[in-house]
C-alpha cells in the first residue's frame, strides 16, 4: 500500500517537474525575447499573448500575467497613437489574474504603469481620477514590500517629468532614484522575477545631476 | 491644469536575466509536430491582426500579423480546442483533431458590443460632462468660458443652436421661444430654473455647474423620457459621492460664501452645506447702472444635500432655499417725467430626492421625486419726479395697467420611475410613468386666480444595436392633463450609422407637446397643447482632440397660442398660431493644433417664421437673428498657473415690432425694422498659485473676467409708447460686466483611507 502511495506522489512528483520544465522553458524563451528581440506594438501584443498562453495553461502562475501585463505596458509607453484604455483594460486584467494567485508589490507597480497611461491620454481631466489611483497603487505597493526598487523608479520619473510649478522637478527626482539604485543594487529576485529598471534610473540618476 | 509634459517614455525592457535556465530550455519528449495555420477575419471579412490563437491548456499558440495570418507549430495531438480571442471581438472555441498532418483553418470573429466603439445617437444632443464620452464641455468648461461668469445657460449660448437673447432669460433654441426649452435635474423638471425676471434683464441660472457631473444640451429630437418642451432639453445629472471632504469659502466684493463638503470614511456616505450672500452695493457704486435701482439687488442662497451609496446605486438628495429682493426705476416711454418703479421680492424653495439602482438580470431602476416652491411679490407703481405714485382716470387705461399687485406662487410635485433592462448586447428597454402635480395661487390686484393640473405621462422606449455600427431608438411618450383635459401621445425615433472608425451620421424624428402658460389657461380654458415635430440630420466626427458636426434641421409648428383683443387691458387666447423653423449649424472644437491651447468655433443659420400672440401674420419672431457665430479661446499657460480665455459672439440684427390693434379689433404691424447687429467680446483669467503643490493646505483659485471689452453699445429690441411715436431701444443695464473672486477650499485627504481598505 505504502509502496503503491509512493509510486503515485513519484509520478505526480516526475509529471509536475516536466510541466515546470516546460513552464519555464516556455518563459525562458519568451522573457529572452522580450529582452532582446521585442520592438514593436505587435511585438509586444504577441509577447503579452505568449505569457496569457503560458498564464492560461499553468494555472498556478503569476509571473506570465505579470509578463503578458508589463510587455502591453512596455507597448503603451512606447506607442503614442496606441487606444491606452483598452490596452490598460487588458493590462488590468491580467494583473487582477496574477493578484489572484499571488498578491506581491510587483504587481501594484504594474498596476501604477496602467492608470498612469491612461491618465496621460487627458492630464487634465483625469488627473483626479487615474492620477489618483495611479499613487494610490504605489502607496500599496510600498506596505507589500518597502525594498521594491521599482516603486521609486517610478516615483522618480513621475517627479522628474512633473514641472518644478507642479511640485515636481530634477531635484524632488534625484532622491528617488538614489533610493531606487540603492536597493536595485542589493536587490536579489528571484528567477524569473523581475528585476527591470536598473540601467534607466542610472540614466535618469545622471540627468539630475 | 496642464500637466501635458507630465509624460515620460518609458524604455526600460526586463534586464537579461541569468542563462542556466536555458538548460531546462529543451524538450525532452519526442513528439508530434503539427503545422496549424490559417487567417483571422472579422464579420465584414476585414483582417483582424492581434488575434491570440492558442491550443487550449497548451503553450502553442501564434498571434495574427497584420493581414490577420497566423501560423504556428502545435506538439499536441488528438482531438483539442482551438481558442481564438482579441481585444473587441467575442471570443471563439472551435475543436479540431491534430494528427500531425498540416491543418488550414481560417475563422472569423464577432465584434463585442462595445459602448466606447458603438455608434451613439447624436442628432440633436451635445453631451457635456467629464464622464461622457464625445463630451463637448465639462463643468470645468463651463466656468471658464469667458462671458459665462459659471452661468450654465450663458455658456451653452456658445454653442450652435440657441439665439443670443441679452433682454431677458431662457434658451431660445432654433427659433423656439425660452418657455421652450425645459431643465431637469436628475430626471425632474425644474420649474423656476432661473432668479425672477426683471424687465429688459436677463437673469441667471440658479445652479452652479460644479453641482453636475454632466450636461446634455439637446437642441430637439430628444429622448420619449422627456416632455412638455417643444424646443429643447437640458439635461443635468447630479455628482455622486465627491472626491473628498473640504471646507470651501467664496470672497468678492459681489458674493461672500462658505460651505463644506463631508466624506465618510468608509466613502459610502456624503453630506455637504453652504450659504452664500449676494449684495451689489460695492459694485453699483464702482460701475453705473442705467436704471435707477431704489432697493440694491440682495441675494441669499443656502443649500444642502446629501449621498448615500446603496448595494449597487446611490441615492442623492439636494435642495436649496433662496431668498432675493430688488426695486428699480426705469424712465415710462409714454410721457416725460413719469417712471415705473418695479419692486421684487422672491422666495424660492427647490427638492430633488433620485434613487439610482442596478437590479439583477440587467435591470436598471431610476426612482426621483421633486418639490419646489416659488414665489414673487411684485409691485409696479407709476411715479412722479418725486418718486410719488401717480393715478390715472379710466380714460387712459393704458398707463392704469402699468400700476400693480402680483403675488403669484408656483409649486410643482413630481414622482417618477423608470425601469430598464438590457436586452442582449447594448440593447435595452426602458419604461416609466411621471406624475405632475402644479398648484399655482395668483393674486393680481387683489383678484385670486387659482391654476391646479395634474399631469401624468407614460413612456417607452427602445434602443437597438443591430450592429456596433447601426443602432435606432424608438420610443413614445403619452401625456394627460386635467387642466386641458387633453391627451396626447408623442412619437420620436432616431437612428445613427457609423460610417468611419469616428464618423457617424444621424438623423431624429419626433413630436413634441407643451401646456400653454397657466395664465393664457386661466383667461381661456378651452386651450390645446402647442406642438412641434422636428426633422433632424447630423454628421459628425470625433477624435480625442477634436470634434467636427454639421447639423441640419426642419421645424414646424402647430397650435401656438395667438392673442385675440377683447376690449381695452383685456386679451383671450386661443390655438390658431403655427410656424416653422429650418437652419444649419455647424460646431468645431479643437484642443490639438496648437499646444495647450483649446478652441472652439459655433456657427448657426436660422430661417423661421411664426404667427403666435400678438404676431398678425407669420413673422420672424423678434429674438431671432439670421445668423449667429461664436468663437470660444482658451489658453493655460503651466509656468504661470495662469488660464486665459477669450469669447467673442456675433449675431446679425434681429426683426423689431410695433403692433398695434386697429379700429376693427384686430391686430396690424404698425412699425418694422431690424436692430442692428450684435457682438460682444469677453475675457476672463484664472489663477492658481496652488496647483501643482503636494497636498496644499489650503487650495486657491483667483478669477477674473470682464464682458463686452470693447464695449460696444448693444441693442436687443425697441419699446414703443401706447402711441407708436416714441420708440426707446433696449440696451443692457451697464455696458460692461466686472467680476474679481477669491475661491479657497481645505481639504480633508481619504486617500489614505483608501489605502488601508486596500490592505
Amino acid at each position: 500500500m505504502k509502496s503503491i502511495l509512493f509510486s503515485c506522489l513519484l509520478l505526480v512528483a516526475l509529471g509536475s517537474s516536466a510541466q515546470s520544465e516546460k513552464y519555464l522553458a516556455a518563459m525562458e524563451k519568451n522573457l529572452h525575447a522580450f529582452d532582446t528581440a521585442a520592438k514593436t506594438t505587435a511585438d509586444y501584443q504577441m509577447l503579452a499573448n505568449n505569457f496569457e498562453r503560458i498564464g492560461d495553461a499553468e494555472k498556478t502562475q503569476w509571473l506570465p500575467y505579470y509578463y503578458a501585463g508589463l510587455a502591453l505596458a512596455n507597448a503603451g509607453w512606447a506607442d503614442q497613437k496606441l487606444d491606452k484604455d483598452a490596452n490598460s483594460t487588458r493590462i488590468n486584467t491580467f494583473c487582477d489574474k496574477a493578484e489572484a494567485l499571488d498578491k506581491n508589490s510587483e504587481i501594484y507597480v504594474l498596476r501604477n504603469m496602467s492608470a498612469t497611461q491612461q491618465m496621460l491620454v487627458d492630464p487634465q481631466t483625469r488627473y483626479m481620477t487615474y492620477g489618483v489611483k495611479a499613487s494610490e497603487y504605489l502607496n500599496i505597493a510600498i506596505k507589500l514590500n518597502p525594498d521594491n526598487p521599482r516603486i521609486y523608479y517610478l516615483q522618480g520619473e513621475s517627479m522628474f517629468g512633473t514641472p518644478a510649478a507642479f511640485g515636481g522637478g530634477k531635484d524632488k527626482a534625484k532622491p528617488l532614484f538614489e533610493k531606487a539604485l540603492a536597493l536595485y543594487k542589493v536587490e536579489k529576485p528571484k528567477p524569473m522575477w523581475p528585476n527591470w529598471g536598473k540601467e534607466r534610473t542610472e540614466e535618469q540618476l545622471a540627468k539630475c545631476q | 491644469m496642464s500637466l501635458s509634459e507630465f509624460h515620460f517614455i518609458f524604455k526600460g525592457k526586463r534586464h537579461l536575466f541569468l542563462g542556466w535556465l536555458l538548460v531546462f530550455g529543451l524538450e525532452t519528449l519526442a513528439v508530434a509536430q503539427t503545422q496549424i495555420s490559417g487567417q483571422i477575419k472579422d464579420g465584414r471579412g476585414h483582417p483582424v491582426p492581434g488575434a491570440s490563437i492558442t491550443v487550449k491548456n497548451s503553450f502553442d499558440g501564434a498571434t495574427s500579423d497584420s493581414s490577420g495570418n497566423y501560423n504556428f507549430i502545435s506538439s499536441d495531438t488528438g482531438l483539442q480546442t482551438l481558442t481564438v480571442s482579441s481585444v473587441g471581438y467575442r471570443p471563439i472555441e472551435v475543436t479540431l483533431v491534430i494528427t500531425g498532418k498540416a491543418i488550414q483553418m481560417n475563422l472569423q470573429l464577432k465584434e463585442e458590443p462595445n459602448e466606447l466603439k458603438a455608434v451613439t445617437i447624436s442628432a440633436g444632443s451635445f453631451a457635456a460632462g467629464d464622464s461622457k464620452r464625445g463630451a463637448v464641455m465639462s463643468s470645468l468648461d463651463i466656468a471658464t468660458t469667458a462671458g459665462s461668469n459659471a452661468d450654465i445657460t450663458a455658456a451653452l449660448k456658445t454653442l450652435p443652436g440657441p439665439q443670443q437673447v441679452g433682454e431677458q432669460e431662457g434658451l431660445f433654441v432654433r427659433g423656439g421661444t425660452g418657455q421652450e426649452t425645459k431643465q431637469f435635474i436628475d430626471g425632474s423638471l425644474v420649474n423656476n430654473p432661473y432668479y425672477t425676471s426683471v424687465p429688459d434683464i436677463a437673469t441667471r441660472g440658479r445652479f452652479s455647474p460644479f453641482l453636475f457631473k454632466g450636461t446634455v444640451f439637446s437642441t430637439g429630437g430628444y429622448s420619449a423620457q422627456y416632455g412638455q418642451a417643444l424646443s429643447s432639453v437640458v439635461l443635468l445629472e447630479s455628482i455622486d459621492l465627491p472626491d473628498r471632504s473640504e471646507i470651501d469659502a467664496t470672497i468678492s466684493p459681489l458674493v461672500v460664501g462658505m460651505g463644506t463638503q463631508q466624506l465618510a470614511k468608509n466613502k459610502n456616505f456624503s453630506w455637504g452645506l453652504s450659504y452664500s450672500y449676494v449684495n451689489v452695493l460695492l459694485y453699483f457704486g464702482l460701475v453705473s447702472q442705467k436704471p435707477d435701482y431704489f432697493k440694491l439687488p440682495a441675494y441669499h442662497n443656502a443649500d444642502g444635500n446629501f449621498r448615500i451609496k446603496t448595494k449597487n446605486g446611490i441615492i442623492k438628495y439636494y435642495t436649496t432655499f433662496a431668498y432675493n429682493q430688488l426695486g428699480l426705476r426705469t424712465a415710462d416711454i409714454d410721457s416725460a417725467y413719469l417712471k415705473n418703479a418695479f419692486n421684487l421680492a422672491n422666495h424660492n424653495w427647490y427638492n430633488n430626492l433620485s434613487w439610482r439602482e442596478n437590479l439583477h438580470n440587467g435591470w436598471k431602476m431610476v426612482l426621483s421625486a421633486s418639490y419646489s416652491t416659488n414665489l414673487d411679490n411684485i409691485q409696479q407703481l407709476t411715479q412722479d419726479s418725486a418718486n410719488r405714485p401717480h393715478i390715472f382716470p379710466d380714460s387712459v387705461f393704458w398707463m392704469q395697467s402699468k400700476s400693480f399687485n402680483l403675488s403669484n406662487k408656483q409649486n410643482l410635485a413630481q414622482g417618477k420611475a423608470v425601469f430598464e433592462k438590457r436586452i442582449s448586447g447594448l440593447s435595452a428597454f426602458r419604461f416609466g410613468a411621471e406624475y405632475w402635480y402644479s398648484y399655482n395661487p395668483l393674486i393680481y390686484n387683489d383678484t385670486p386666480r387659482t391654476i391646479t393640473d395634474h399631469l401624468t405621462s407614460a413612456f417607452a422606449e427602445t434602443d437597438i444595436y443591430i450592429t456596433n455600427d447601426l443602432a435606432a431608438k424608438l420610443g413614445v411618450r403619452y401625456e394627460y392633463s386635467t387642466l386641458l383635459s387633453q391627451s396626447d401621445i408623442a412619437p420620436r425615433i432616431s437612428v445613427a450609422y457609423k460610417t468611419g472608425k469616428d464618423a457617424q451620421i444621424s438623423a431624429a424624428y419626433g413630436i413634441f407637446y407643451e401646456k400653454p402658460d397657466n395664465q393664457q389657461i386661466f383667461f381661456s380654458p378651452g386651450l390645446k397643447m402647442t406642438e412641434a415635430t422636428h426633422y433632424i440630420l447630423n454628421y459628425q466626427k470625433i477624435t480625442k482632440e477634436r470634434l467636427f458636426r454639421v447639423e441640419a434641421y426642419y421645424k414646424s409648428y402647430f397650435n401656438l397660442v395667438k392673442t385675440v383683443p377683447i376690449s381695452y387691458n383685456y386679451f383671450g387666447y386661443n390655438n390658431n398660431g403655427s410656424g416653422f423653423a429650418d437652419g444649419i449649424e455647424l460646431f468645431w472644437r479643437d484642443k490639438k493644433t496648437f499646444k495647450d491651447f483649446d478652441y472652439w468655433i459655433s456657427y448657426t443659420y436660422l430661417n423661421t417664421k411664426r404667427q403666435f400672440l400678438n404676431y398678425p401674420i407669420k413673422l420672424t419672431p423678434d429674438f431671432a437673428a439670421s445668423n449667429t457665430a461664436s468663437l470660444v479661446m482658451k489658453r493655460f499657460i503651466t509656468n504661470w498657473k495662469a488660464g486665459f480665455n477669450l469669447t467673442y459672439t456675433f449675431a446679425t440684427g434681429r426683426p423689431y415690432y410695433n403692433f398695434m390693434v386697429n379700429n376693427t379689433g384686430n391686430f396690424y404691424t404698425a412699425e418694422q425694422g431690424y436692430t442692428k447687429d450684435y457682438q460682444n467680446l469677453s475675457f476672463s483669467c484664472e489663477y492658481i498659485p496652488s496647483l501643482g503643490k503636494v497636498k496644499p493646505k489650503t487650495f486657491i483659485v483667483l478669477f477674473a473676467s470682464m464682458s463686452n471689452v470693447l464695449g460696444y453699445n448693444a441693442i436687443y429690441g425697441y419699446h414703443f409708447s401706447y402711441d407708436g411715436n416714441i420708440k426707446q431701444p433696449i440696451t443692457p443695464p451697464a455696458a460692461r460686466f466686472y467680476f474679481v473672486g477669491c475661491f479657497l477650499s481645505w481639504g480633508v485627504d481619504r486617500t489614505q483611507d483608501a489605502i488601508n481598505n486596500n490592505l
